[in-house]
């Protein structure tokens, strides 16, 4: 199993100061940062940190960046309320406190000389991007890659430049729907789920990575186990409210499981009976 | 074309694959070929649901407009997709525009056709009736979830 790395830190609760290195809004109301910490010493795909601006607050951010390079961070935030919206004003010499990074990890290296499918709804293709780094830079360790992506409209597709490339590259299929648009576009429109049709993978082969609004997740994870995909080979990014992100205070808690701890990353045969009870 | 070579389309198209020979023969019998330069449209909201389209190659976007808002594509269809479900209940007007993306090729097949066949026969009825009911139950999902707008801000 690859090694999934611990928090950098002395005291796994008090935070670094860390500065951003570098800005870019992807679309409006979401931008990817660049951030540079002391201690830091790299972090495995799907892995979170703890990001806070003194004042505001904390909140759990996915890394959204390539897991090869020990040395940024990267993470890509959208703003929904106060913390997230606060940090998405930062600009290129800001500090942020920062600690992790925390929790489980995409198993990708299990997925070696398997078909792989990624499947992402609007801002969730951020956690499973370290993901597709790895699968591009190790393309001859696994069989047919293919990216579903599903977004709200045209406009709000993130990472744009990037899904054109990966599309051009040949080795892998990248798909793309958005629930709405206008006559402008001329790809795919319908709810992610219907990219399944076209996909080519062998079920019984596959390994699949699902990420987005936890509907979308129920219903792209019932959509591959209809297709004949083992739950245990889906993988899916769980997000609770968090405050400790060590397992300490129970905020995460899903069932048995603290999503900062036992997750974010679970398989769906732990999530699907505990996503059926709609208290939790 | 030769009925014999539409019955190979049809057939192929998954929506009647597996049909039985004699089942086959009477729904390419109400099939012919059509084609659609981008831009064109197939059919416009409002007007008699004559055709069912069965997708073979290119795109089409399932249009609505709104006064204000302009034209929404609310799903497109490609290559082995169904368009046309608006035949099977009165009063078979479309309740959408259709516009074909790309150069599309498709099997147009004839409702009205379809339907006298299903009526003067059950069990082609009911064999026809059994394949659309997994696209309308489809559409149904596709439809609650997009009205949920999962990819909101507030979601
Ligand atoms: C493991 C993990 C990884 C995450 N990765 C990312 C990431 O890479 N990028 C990113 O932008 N966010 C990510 N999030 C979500 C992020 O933590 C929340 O958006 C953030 O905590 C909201 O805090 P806030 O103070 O800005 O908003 P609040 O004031 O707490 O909430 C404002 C509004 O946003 C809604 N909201 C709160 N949380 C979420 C959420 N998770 N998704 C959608 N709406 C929400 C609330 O219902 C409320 O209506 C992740 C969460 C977890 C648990
Ligand atoms: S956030 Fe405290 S237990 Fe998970």
């Amino acid at each position: 199993m690859a090694h999934i790395p611990d928090p950098h830190l002395s005291d796994p609760m008090v935070p670094v100061l860390a500065r951003v290195t570098n800005r870019v809004e992807e679309i409006p109301g979401v931008v990817t940062f660049e951030i540079n910490a002391p201690q830091w010493q790299g972090f495995a795909p799907g892995q979170f940190n703890m990001l806070s601006l003194f004042g505001v607050g904390e909140i759990p951010i996915s890394i959204s960046g390539p897991s090869f390079d020990s040395t940024t961070i990267i993470h890509t935030i959208r703003d929904v309320g106060a913390v997230s919206g606060a940090m998405a004003t930062l600009e290129p010499g800001a500090m942020l406190g920062m600690r992790g990074p925390y929790g489980t990890a995409w198993p990708v290296e299990q997925a070696r000389g398997r078909d792989v499918v990624v499947v992402a709804g609007g801002l969730g293709l951020a956690p499973v991007r370290p993901i597709l780094y790895h699968l591009i830079t190790n393309r001859a360790n696994f069989g047919r890659v293919t990216l579903l992506y599903g977004a709200r409209s045209p406009d709000e597709i993130l990472f744009r430049n990037e899904l054109s490339k990966w599309r051009a590259q040949l080795d892998m299929s990248v798909e793309v729907t958005v629930d709405h648009a206008d006559a402008t576009w001329r790809g795919h429109v319908g709810v992610v789920t219907t990219l399944f049709k076209g996909a080519d993978f062998d079920p019984a082969k596959t390994t699949a990575f699902v990420c987005g609004p936890e509907i979308m997740m129920r219903f792209g994870a019932n959509a591959l186990t209809d297709a004949g995909v083992a739950p245990e080979d889906i993988h899916l990014s769980m997000e609770r409210n968090m405050q400790c992100a060590i397992g300490l205070c129970g905020h995460c808690q899903i069932g048995p499981f603290f999503v900062c701890k036992d997750g974010p990353v679970f398989n769906w045969a732990q999530m699907k009976p505990l996503m059926a009870i709609k208290e939790l | 074309m030769s009925v014999k070579g539409l019955e190979k389309i049809v057939a192929a198209h998954s929506l009647f694959a597996g049909l039985g020979g004699g089942f086959l023969e009477l729904v390419a019998g109400c099939a012919r070929n059509v084609r659609f330069e981008a831009g064109q449209y197939l059919f416009h909201e409002g007007e008699i649901a004559s055709e069912i389209y069965l997708i073979r190659e290119g795109s089409v976007a399932l249009e609505i407009s709104a006064p204000g808002q302009g034209c929404m594509t609310f799903m497109s269809a490609g290559p082995d997709d169904v368009v046309g479900l608006s035949w099977i209940v009165p009063p078979y007007h479309w309740t959408f525009d259709t516009r074909a993306q790309e150069d599309t090729r498709a099997i147009s097949l004839d409702a009205i056709c379809l339907r006298t066949k299903c009526d003067a026969d059950p069990a082609l009825g009911y064999e026809v009736m059994k394949r659309f009911a997994p696209t309308i139950v489809a559409r149904l999902h596709s439809t609650r979830l997009q009205l949920l707008d999962l990819y909101g801000t507030h979601s």
